[in-house]
């Protein structure tokens, strides 16, 4: 299908292609594959996304919107053909679920799903109803013809701070609910736009998605710890802590660990992307990270609890904080000829010493020498 | 200056240690070949902690010091006017130009890329902020001054000798080789009118070359301890001072003058001639003053920097200092005694072990400086490879070498008065 997208036209050259590479580099991919998704982004068919909120708070849809990237809502916006958004869409009312069933009808099978919050499922899910329906039936309906299904942010991924203790709606994230779709979870509170947005693209360029973890992240932004690549690495090596907020440590920018940082059990690629397009994420500005991209963390642990350390030491890839020895010693061989030299020379001098005569008789000196001033007092 | 004072070391150059030093020469050599070929790491241990080995600690920091005899016989002959030490000056110019000659070859061998080292020419590539490029600069000017100081004597060999080494060469050769005996001959002639008209031009400007031969050294050897003030995490504070280029110039003047004296005692001894005691002993009354003033200043400053505790820790490094210390102050207490014929330093042996021990004393501490008492942490550690040891081996037998062909060759030594005729015994 060679229809130029309406992203290409609306957003400057310069600037498409910007976001464009940065999409490639961050879903890990080599520089030279940038072009086939500049071409992906310029030409595929613009897939049609489908997008239910159920309890949330809508960080998500924020976030993906007022990241201040240049234009980048445009690029998610022009890039699908978002059909459903209950918070975007000019549409109400029946007006609005009569077009999500036409679009359903017609992209049967094709489309996908972005779901934005967490389901409720106690007393047959009535704590949360769109148009006369419970999430839980809304969403398995649209859910059988679709081709996937995105799960943006913790609740729709695991259900967040709704199916925290004691979790009275009995909130779920979709994977549950759906054990059996195709299911690619983007967790975090708010997640990176850029974590969602790469794996749109890296579909649309490979018409398949990424690798996906246990938890069905995506690996190239949940494929390792915040702890194996936060700015504040070499002070937790150093063993240099904030003790309390404000303290000497804080203020020093050592590392957040004892204030409950959950950067060493945490998944994400906070410290490396980062947000806002200002280059700060929590850790950078004093925050111990609160782990929001994991199941059993945020909401599961308090933010002042100190998370468990698996793996104390840095990965291989680090260079040690251990005096590992470096530099060759002394080899024996070595060690024997340099002995071999000084002995001789200390017993060449010692023989010296006493072949030398320890008194002068006077016909054994040298005369005093002609140029020699006889008025000079010393030693004559 | 006259000519005089000095003479000719009559007998064979071929000697056996001259075979046996030339045996370490080659040895070396080779190593440095395969150094140039295959790279540093082929025949060095030198890493990124340890970036100077022995070639910078001995042959450059230790080296440069020993080869300061012309520096401090200058010191006493020029500055203090005792014109009687005259006859050593010559030996002294000739040991001093080997050990600078060499430690900037040395020099070379670690830095590599010789394809580069043009650019020390150009003043346009010059840093002037750098310690390093002082003492490079006044290494590379120094070897320079000593061998204009020195090349009275050689044209005065050119001029007053009658090549009979180099006519008996040219009757070995095979008659084929040789390409016209006159024409040659006739060339020797106008090399000894050229080195005749030379030479008294030369000596009449050397004076000025002499006040650069004093100078210059005053300046690097200060510039060596200054080296290593930029590492105060990395030298250990028995050694890390603000006073490092002072303690590395009083450190090369008594080393220098030590040299002087364990020069002479071996030549004498070796080459059979009778002991210039009279001279060795007026040098070696100076060294007191130098090394107390030295142990004081190294004491005085271990006592304002708090750090006298480390010294006597027995820790080591503290074994080091201590070393480096008793070994100086030893060599300096048996220099001690009255005047006179019988005054100790009269004595070659208790001069000879004096000069030893204060030579291994100053050189031990240069090498606590720059290798032992230096610590790039990490776990960093460096003992250097047999070969680096055997490029430093070679490199020291061709100063020994050329000591020895040249006191043969030109008139080095200070004539010996009223003593028997010179016989080469053990050299």
């Amino acid at each position: 299908m060679k229809t130029t997208s309406r992203l290409a036209e609306n957003l400057p050259r310069r600037d498409f292609i910007k976001a464009c590479v940065k999409a490639t580099a961050l879903m890990g991919l080599p520089a030279s594959l940038s072009s086939r998704v500049e071409a992906a982004a310029q030409t595929a068919a613009r897939p049609t996304v489908i997008w239910l909120h159920f309890q949330e708070c809508t960080g998500c849809s924020e976030s993906v919107l007022r990241s201040s990237h240049p234009s980048v809502s445009e690029l998610v916006l022009d890039l699908i053909s978002l059909d459903y958004h209950e918070t975007l869409m000019a549409g109400a009312g029946l007006q609005a679920e009569e077009a999500l069933h036409a679009s359903m009808e017609a992209n049967r099978g094709k489309y996908f799903l972005v779901v934005e919050g967490a389901v409720p499922t106690a007393m047959d899910g009535i704590f949360c109803m769109i148009g006369g329906k419970t999430a839980l039936a809304s969403l398995r309906e649209v859910a059988e013809g679709a081709a996937a299904i995105l799960c943006i942010g913790t609740c729709s991924s695991f259900g967040g701070i709704q199916a925290a203790p004691p979790n009275p709606t009995g909130a779920r994230g979709v994977s549950e609910i759906l054990p059996d779709k195709a299911i690619i979870n983007i967790p975090g509170c708010p997640p990176s736009p850029y974590n969602f947005l790469s794996t749109i693209l890296y579909y649309l360029t490979f018409n398949r998605f990424p690798e996906l973890d246990a938890l069905r992240r995506p690996k190239f932004a949940y494929g390792r710890r915040i702890h194996e690549h936060c700015e504040r690495r070499p002070h937790f090596d150093a063993g240099r802590f904030a003790s309390e907020y404000g303290d000497e440590g804080h203020a020093a920018g050592y590392c957040l660990y004892k204030l409950g940082c959950k950067g060493p059990v945490t998944y994400a690629n906070c410290s490396v992307q980062r947000f806002n397009d200002a280059g700060v994420w929590p850790v950078s500005i004093g925050h111990p990270c609160i782990g929001c991209t994991e199941p059993d963390v945020m909401f599961h642990q308090t933010v002042a609890q100190k998370a468990q350390i698996e793996d104390p030491t840095p990965f291989a890839g680090f260079p040690s904080t251990e005096p590992t020895p470096k530099g060759s010693g002394p080899d024996p061989l070595t060690v024997g000829v340099l002995g071999l030299f000084a002995g001789a020379g200390i017993g060449a001098g010692a023989m010296l010493a006493r072949k030398l005569p320890n008194r002068l008789d006077p016909e054994q000196q040298a005369e005093p020498h002609p140029t020699t001033k006889s008025d000079d007092a010393d030693e004559t | 200056m006259s000519h005089h004072e000095y003479q000719k070391v009559e007998g064979r150059i071929f000697s056996r240690s001259f075979f046996i030093l030339l045996t370490f020469v080659l040895i070396g050599m080779s190593l440095i070949v395969v150094r140039f070929v295959k790279g540093i790491g082929a025949v060095s241990n030198m890493n990124d902690g340890y970036p100077w080995g022995i070639w910078i600690a001995y042959d450059v920091a230790t080296g440069t010091a020993i080869a300061c005899g012309g520096y401090a016989v200058a010191i006493l002959v020029y500055i203090r006017n005792h014109m009687r030490y005259h006859p050593l000056m010559r030996s002294c110019i000739l040991t001093s130009l080997f050990g600078y000659g060499l430690a900037g070859f040395s020099v070379m061998v670690d830095l590599g890329r010789p394809w580069n080292a043009y650019n020390f020419f150009l003043p346009s590539k010059w840093q002037f902020n750098s310690v390093m490029f002082e003492v490079a600069l006044c290494v590379m000017a120094y070897s320079m001054v000593l061998l204009i100081e020195f090349l009275p004597a050689i044209l005065y060999s050119l001029e007053k000798s009658k090549w009979v080494r180099f006519r008996r060469f040219m009757d070995w050769l095979h008659p084929r080789l040789v390409p016209d005996k006159k024409a040659v001959l006739d060339k020797i002639e106008r090399v000894q009118a050229g080195a005749g008209w030379l030479r008294p031009r030369l000596e009449k400007i050397l004076i000025f070359i002499i006040v650069l031969g004093i100078t210059l050294p005053t300046m690097h050897q200060s510039s060596l301890g200054s080296m290593l003030l930029i590492a105060p995490t990395k030298l250990h504070p028995l050694w890390h001072t603000p006073m490092l280029p002072l303690l590395f110039l009083i450190n090369a003047i008594f080393m220098g003058y030590s040299i002087v004296i364990f020069e002479s005692i071996i030549s004498s001894y070796s080459f059979n001639r009778p002991y210039e005691s009279r001279e060795i002993a007026g040098v070696s009354r100076v060294i007191p003053g130098f090394t107390v003033v030295w142990m004081l200043v190294v004491f005085g400053d271990l006592a304002y920097r708090g750090q006298l505790g480390a010294a006597f820790s027995m820790d080591h490094l503290s074994l080091w200092f201590l070393a480096q210390m008793v070994l100086v102050g030893t060599g300096s207490f048996l220099l001690l005694g009255a005047r006179g014929p019988s005054s100790p330093r009269r004595s070659p042996r208790r001069l000879f072990i004096s000069a030893a021990l204060i030579l291994v004393g100053g050189a031990v501490y240069r090498f606590n400086v720059y290798l032992i008492g230096f610590d790039p942490g990490q776990g960093w550690s460096y003992f250097p490879s047999l070969a680096e040891i055997m490029i430093t081996v070679g490199i020291v037998s061709l100063e020994l070498l050329g000591y020895l062909v040249l006191v043969k060759m030109v008139p080095v030594l200070p004539k010996a008065h009223g003593a028997p005729p010179l016989q080469t015994q053990n050299a």
